[in-house]
């Protein structure tokens, strides 16, 4: 009885054990990419590249068939006939936060009250998730973690996903807050009796109000000398000196221009919608105030039962055609495990009218635009982070997502996750036993 | 007359109880009375068929005596006569709670659920109350009699409207001046039954729909056996089902669905429900019609939306907006085909909405003898009460309304409403109509007056030399009084008039000055023809009914005018994925006939076919989910750890726009599984989505017969709070399924050995469990529950046919495959709850490797409009090859569920249930151009840009009917936003 208990320690550690993979260090070898076909992020490509980077930082992205450069030193990975795309952005998500959804002690998500600007999510983000490890393989090296609930739910932050702690991991602190926008219809409460469908929500004007009261305030705190600690009004000091972002969450017509509407008459510099199911029907409004959207779902139920079965398939596509800058995002039932499939996401909407070129952008060059991470992020881009991956065919296809190296900063990360392990371990256990 | 009239009443409240004779009297002297009243030449519906224009209706002691064109009125007769009014019988409601005081709801049930019943010695189901009499709770509540007399109403039917068996009813006249002894018609009715719980008790069991029927089904053979003798304890709900077995059984359907529910359990035990309407039957009148059950049809028909603010209007959806605009036709529908049915105030807030909701009724084509008919002799046959109510025939109540006129048109005036030969007045019919136009003179003075509105709410306009004076009038008692403004408007002096009507309809009287002059008044009327007025009111009236929208199939968004046809179809030059021994075949034409696959190979061809050229398309078989919840009304009876009794099948939604949907992704057969609530669910239905057909008709012919088990977190209730029920852990998942199979086991040898014993379909279900006659797919996702069914499976010598999820399939591949069971997983779902901490999206692959049938399914109405790409994934995760791949979620299913004989992949003589797909199906980029079930296309993509058009237009039509409604002044309502719930393994009904 003993021994057995003794071999159960000895596994739970074991099991503990390999429960992390290890953030790769600093990259110490430039290192070259020859001959893969380069998805450059912008809507270019390259179908014969060559792509150095050092100390992190893309030096060369060039045609091979053109460039001269002396190799020697440099590390090469012959990626002839394979495919090199820059990381992939998921904008809005709750990686990190939580981890099991059904373990409340897990859920770091959504903290308690409705005006919460000064909750800040990076230091909640896990970076050792199980979840957040599983990006990688497919091609998802960075993201924006942002927590949810109330009015306004908090500020987020932008990291990388391959790191010791949330510290090591960020790369743009509290980049900006997001807002709740009221909803046009609310639900009948059934458990009062009440009938439970959605209907007409009376209290929108006086939610809007509230929110306006607010930033009223908020304002005033910033015009001030600042000196009485108000932990939320000090928080939103950002939006209304343009350093920080606002997003506004918010997926009707009517929501999203009384929220464009809100932000001008608010002398708000970044604002961003986040969501924006009828957004195809102000997508004119949006391109003249040069809005963005980081849109909903691209896998999800169309809302209404008369909607067009594919509304949620080709929105983007009837977005970027009105030239809205539009990144996509995952935020909803299961997000974070589905935050991988975002390449896939961008796959649909090329089956439904964008190229494949034009669904690269909404989720690497877009959302770094919009996050305000293009500097370094989300191209093929000399003098850029080298955080990218190679995959042995078109990664926007499930059938052809094989990633074989990535990279995030320059340094090789691994592929290696809680799953991949089970897989190997199991899958020898199986052939053993045929 | 006036003189008549007022004896007649000082007759009425000096009429005797007679009902009450053998009672002590202490306030006077014993009187009888045996006097008649007779009406005379009045129009009498004596029946809505039989008419006499010019009637008397003679009455005694409450009864009708005689109706007809000559009665013979005895000496000792009070007449009134009633020249140029109609008669009709009084209506009748079978569906009220008149009367019943409601039930209290029961408060809230604490921190964990209640499974037991609250009472001993009644059923042991809280819910089923046939022991409950609305007799006992009856009080006569004279304010909504007075509402209902108004309405027309001189009998309702009440009962307590609370519970799925509900107890008998009471059959009450609204007779305002005798008691209960009198009023009472029938203190046992009908019995009445629905679908929803009693608000009296917090018991569990059931929380569905199909736990109400499979309580209802089990409820019937239990009395049956009761009756025989075989319980050793009493039953007093049993014993009160039994004996009120004779009555007429009513039942709550309440929608087009639930009269079909309802009259499928009745079926069964060779009951005919009269089942209570929704008011949405014309949506499938043939289906209704088959039935043959007479319906109580309610007749609140909604309001148009309130369309000003286009934001919200275009949230609205088109299937709320027809059901305003189709409606009002459903009585005539119901009337058109034939179906039987009374009409029933229920459901409006109040009687008062009655009339205004019957006349649209009518002003939508339903002929004014039917309606006649459903408000008298229907109801009064279905209550088997035609010699005593519903008609004006010799022996009946004297039940009776005195009208103006035609009692469905808008004019009429109810002036009296007669139950039991007692008169309630309810306009004063003597009262003359001094409306008009008249001519006057005063000092000198021409004038014009002009008298309009009810007599009780009268104005006039008085023009002198085409100046208008102020004035202001009322008419009470046959007294006019009149006050106008004098001739200098800057003065405030008024001209006071007091006059009564003549008989030639002259005002005669006299006017006061401010003076105090006094003169004189006579007022001559104008003579108008009153026919040209009727006329132009009825032209009015048919520019008023707008024109009802044709109803589709499904009647909602993207529903068709008629069911697509089966035809010849060849497709050519396609990449053909056969799922056989061909593989895949390249540049392959496949012909399509009598809705099976017929031809396979090249350079086919059929003159009769229509030909689809498939260059650079791919043609595979339809793709089927193993594990869905779409087209079901509910999907989890969640009252107690065992549902074996229930199926989905019973609760099929034919109308889901998800059915759509998914056919948009290329899926022709799904099964609809039980939740996962419990770890024994229930039977699954196994449908093909053949969009359009009606519930019963997307259910495989001979279909193999399944139920879903569960383990794990959900059974055992770790998500949510609830500590009362077993098991907790799953150590006492294993024992529930011993005890119950072992329980099964038993009881199916009893019942082999012919030996009496007790129905029980539970046990039934689960003897077929053991007899291999059905099996199971289990929801599953750790290694040590998987592993501990496999063996209580073989401990009872029969195999578990499939694992749903399975998540930790991969860990007990080999057992499982030595086992013999399937694994029917999702791609790559994890982290959502403990027990799916170690799933992987390489499940699938390993399970492929170690030889089990593996399928990938959706559980989720949106991820299997992709399940296609969903199977892709096993080629990313671990490298399954893309002809396997495909077969995850079409052959590979189609063996699990036991339909692989008919479908699944693309063999000659197989059903033609093929997509055509716009590139490689595993691909993201692949969208399903044709999908097609038994050569019959219910998706096609031209067609569904065709169909957006319309949908548009029709909206825009629609709203603009809303607007014009509105700007009628017609009440209206705010907008509502239609959504379907997102169905998955844990959802439960909410109610």
């Amino acid at each position: 009885m003993k021994k057995f208990k003794i071999l159960a320690v000895f596994m739970l550690c074991a099991s503990l054990a390999i429960a992390q993979q290890t953030p790769a260090p600093k990259q110490s070898k430039d290192i070259a990419i020859m001959g893969a076909t380069a998805h450059i992020g912008n809507g270019d490509v390259i179908d014969n590249s060559l792509i150095i980077f050092k100390d992190g930082k893309l030096t060369t992205v060039a045609d091979a068939t053109v460039v001269k450069v002396d190799m020697t030193g440099l590390e090469v990975i012959n990626a002839q006939g394979k495919h090199v795309y820059p990381g992939i952005i998921v904008p809005n998500t709750t990686l990190g936060l939580v981890e099991i959804d059904a373990v409340r002690a897990t859920d770091d998500d959504s903290e308690l009250g409705d005006w919460n600007p000064h909750i800040r999510s990076l230091i909640a983000y896990n970076a050792e998730s199980q979840v957040v490890e599983s990006m990688r393989p497919n091609g998802v090296l960075l993201g924006q973690v942002t927590p949810r609930g109330g009015v306004i739910s908090g500020t987020s932050s932008i990291v990388q996903f391959d790191a010791w702690n949330w510290e090591d991991s960020a790369v743009k602190i509290d980049d900006g807050i997001h807002l709740n926008w009221p909803r046009t219809f609310t639900r009948g409460r059934w458990w009062l009796g009440e009938d439970p469908g959605l209907k007409i929500n009376d209290k929108y004007e006086d939610q809007v109000t509230e929110i306006h009261n607010y930033f009223d305030q908020s304002k005033a705190y910033a015009n001030g000398d600042q000196a009485v600690k108000n932990l939320p009004f000090k928080a939103t000091v950002g939006i209304f000196d343009g350093s920080k972002k606002l997003y506004i969450h918010v997926e009707d017509e009517k929501g999203i221009t009384d929220a464009i509407n809100f932000s001008k008459a608010n002398g708000i510099q970044h604002m961003v919608i986040v969501g924006g199911y009828e957004a195809d029907k102000v997508a004119d409004k949006l391109k003249q105030n040069n809005i963005a959207v980081l849109l909903q779902r691209v896998h999800s139920r169309p809302e209404r039962e008369d909607d067009d079965y594919d509304q949620p398939y080709k929105l983007a596509k009837l977005l970027v055609d009105k030239g809205v800058t539009v990144a996509l995002q995952v935020s909803g039932q299961m997000e974070r495990m589905n935050a991988r499939n975002l390449p896939f996401y961008a796959g649909t909407t090329v089956a439904h009218g964008l190229t494949k070129e034009q669904a690269l952008q909404l989720i690497t060059l877009n959302p770094a635009k919009i996050l305000g991470i293009d500097d370094a992020y989300g191209s093929l881009t000399q003098g850029k982070s080298a955080t990218l991956f190679i995959s042995e065919g078109d990664a926007l296809d499930m059938r052809t997502n094989q990633v074989t190296h990535a990279f995030i900063d320059g340094r090789l990360v691994s592929l290696e996750t809680h799953q991949t392990e089970l897989w190997q371990r199991y899958l020898e256990k199986v052939k053993s036993e045929k | 007359m006036i003189k008549n009239y007022v004896t007649a009443l000082l007759f009425m409240c000096s009429m005797s109880l007679l009902a009450q004779d053998y009672f002590p009297k202490n306030d006077g002297v014993v009187t009888t009375n045996t006097n008649y009243t007779a009406l005379t030449n009045a129009k009498i519906y004596v029946t809505p068929s039989q008419v006499i224009e010019k009637g008397t209706l003679l009455i005694k002691d409450g009864k009708v005596v005689a109706s007809g064109a000559s009665v013979t009125i005895p000496k000792n007769t009070n007449i009134i006569d009633v020249s140029g009014k109609s008669i009709y019988p009084s209506f009748i409601d079978m569906y009220s709670d008149f009367g019943v005081e409601k039930p209290k709801r029961q408060p809230g049930g604490g921190r964990s659920a209640q499974y037991d019943a609250s009472r001993t010695g009644y059923y042991w189901n809280d819910h089923v109350m046939p022991e409950n009499s609305a007799t006992e709770k009856f009080s006569y509540d004279s304010k909504k009699a007075k509402d209902l007399l108004n309405a027309g109403f001189g009998v309702v039917n009440a009962h307590i409207q609370d519970g799925i068996v509900r107890g008998t009813g009471v059959l009450v006249a609204l007779n305002a001046e005798d008691g209960n002894e009198t009023r009472i018609i029938d203190p046992n009715s009908a019995q009445y039954l629905s679908f929803s719980k009693s608000v009296t008790s917090n018991q569990s069991y059931p929380s569905s729909i199909m736990g109400s029927m499979a309580l209802l089904r089990q409820l019937y053979i239990d009395a049956d056996w009761y009756a025989k003798g075989n319980s050793k304890t009493r039953d007093l709900s049993l014993e009160a089902l039994n004996k009120n077995k004779s009555l007429i059984q009513i039942f709550e359907g309440g929608s087009r669905a639930n009269v079909l529910r309802a009259d499928k359990v009745g079926d069964a035990y060779g009951i005919q429900y009269v089942i209570l309407a929704g008011g949405d039957e014309y949506e499938r009148i043939g289906e209704i019609k088959a039935t043959n059950a007479a319906l109580i049809l309610p007749i609140n028909f909604p309001d148009a939306y309130d369309v000003d603010n286009a934001f919200l209007t275009a949230q609205l959806s088109l299937s709320d907006m027809r059901a305003w605009n189709q409606k009002p036709s459903n009585p005539k529908v119901l009337a058109d085909n034939n179906v039987v049915f009374a009409l029933t105030a229920h459901d409006l807030k109040s009687a008062k909405e009655f009339k205004a909701n019957l006349m649209k009724a009518i002003s939508y084509g339903l002929s004014k003898e039917k309606a006649l008919e459903a408000l008298t002799t229907v109801p009064a046959q279905l209550l088997g009460k035609s010699n005593m109510i519903g008609t004006l025939k010799n022996g009946s109540y004297a039940n009776f309304l005195i009208t103006s006129g035609d009692v469905f048109e808008e004019k009429t005036t109810l002036y009296e409403n007669w139950v039991q030969g007692r008169q309630t007045v309810l306009e004063d019919m003597n009262i003359k109509d001094v409306t008009g136009d008249y001519n006057f003179s005063l000092a000198g003075e021409s004038y014009k007056m002009s008298l309009k509105g009810e007599p009780s709410k009268l104005k006039a306009e008085i023009t002198s030399d085409e100046k208008t004076r102020g004035s202001k009038v009322s008419y009470d008692g046959d007294w006019l009084n009149i006050a106008m403004t004098s001739k200098d408007s800057t003065k405030q002096e008024f001209i006071r008039i007091v006059a009564n009507t003549t008989q030639d309809n002259s005002l005669n009287g006299k006017a006061l000055f401010p003076n105090g002059d006094e003169f004189s008044f006579f007022a001559t009327k104008e003579v108008k023809d009153d026919e040209a007025k009727s006329s132009g009111s009825d032209q009015k009236k048919s520019e008023d009914a707008p024109t009802v929208v044709p109803v589709t199939f499904p009647n909602v968004a993207y529903g068709m005018p008629e069911l697509p046809k089966q035809e010849t179809l060849l497709f050519k030059n396609a990449t053909v994925w056969t799922n056989e021994a061909d593989g895949i075949l390249e540049n392959t034409d496949v012909l399509i006939k009598n809705g099976k696959i017929a031809k396979i190979g090249k350079n086919l061809s059929d003159g009769s076919a229509t030909v689809i050229d498939a260059t650079g398309k791919h043609l595979t078989a339809g793709v089927i989910d193993e594990h869905s919840h779409i087209a079901a009304a509910s999907i989890n009876e969640g009252g107690q750890n065992s549902s074996a009794e229930v199926s989905i099948e019973d609760v099929l939604d034919d109308e889901d726009i998800d059915v759509y949907r998914n056919l948009a992704g290329g899926v022709t057969s799904i099964q609809i599984l039980h939740g996962s609530a419990n770890p024994i669910g229930g039977r699954s239905a196994i449908i093909k989505l053949k969009w359009g057909e009606s519930a019963n008709n997307l259910i495989y012919k001979n279909s193999p017969k399944f139920i879903k088990f569960a383990l794990g977190e959900n059974v055992k209730q770790s998500n949510w709070q609830s500590f009362s029920r077993f098991p907790q852990t799953r150590m006492g998942v294993e024992q529930l399924f011993i005890d119950y199979f072992n329980r099964a086991k038993e009881y199916d040898a009893l019942k082999k050995s012919g030996k009496p014993y007790r129905r029980d379909i539970e046990l039934d279900v689960l003897a077929e469990i053991l007899n291999k006659e059905r099996y199971i797919s289990c929801h599953s996702y750790v290694q040590s529950e998987i592993n501990m069914l496999m063996k209580v499976a073989d401990k009872f010598n029969f195999n578990i046919n499939t694992f749903t999820h399975i998540l930790e399939g991969y860990k007990v591949a080999t057992k499982m495959k030595e086992h013999g069971v399937g694994g029917s997983t999702f791609s790559d779902w994890w982290s959502y709850k403990y027990e799916v901490k170690d799933a992987i999206p390489f499940n699938a692959a390993i399970m492929h490797e170690a030889g089990v049938t593996v399928a990938i399914n959706s559980d989720d109405a949106e991820m299997s409009r992709r399940l296609n790409q969903e199977a892709g994934k096993t080629v990313k995760y671990g490298g399954v090859s893309e002809e396997d791949a495909l077969k995850f979620v079409t052959l590979n299913p189609a063996k699990l569920l036991h339909i692989d004989d008919r479908v699944g992949s693309i063999k000659v003589g197989k059903d033609a249930d093929v997509v055509l797909w716009t590139d490689h199906p595993l691909s993201i980029y692949a969208k399903a151009e044709k999908t097609i079930i038994e050569g019959a296309t219910y998706f096609d993509l031209k067609k569904d840009e065709m169909m957006r058009t319309k949908i548009q237009k029709e909206k825009s039509d629609l709203i603009n009917q809303m607007m014009q409604a509105k700007n009628k002044g017609l009440k209206t309502q705010p907008i509502k936003k239609k959504e379907k719930e997102l169905l998955h393994c844990d959802s439960m009904d909410h109610n």
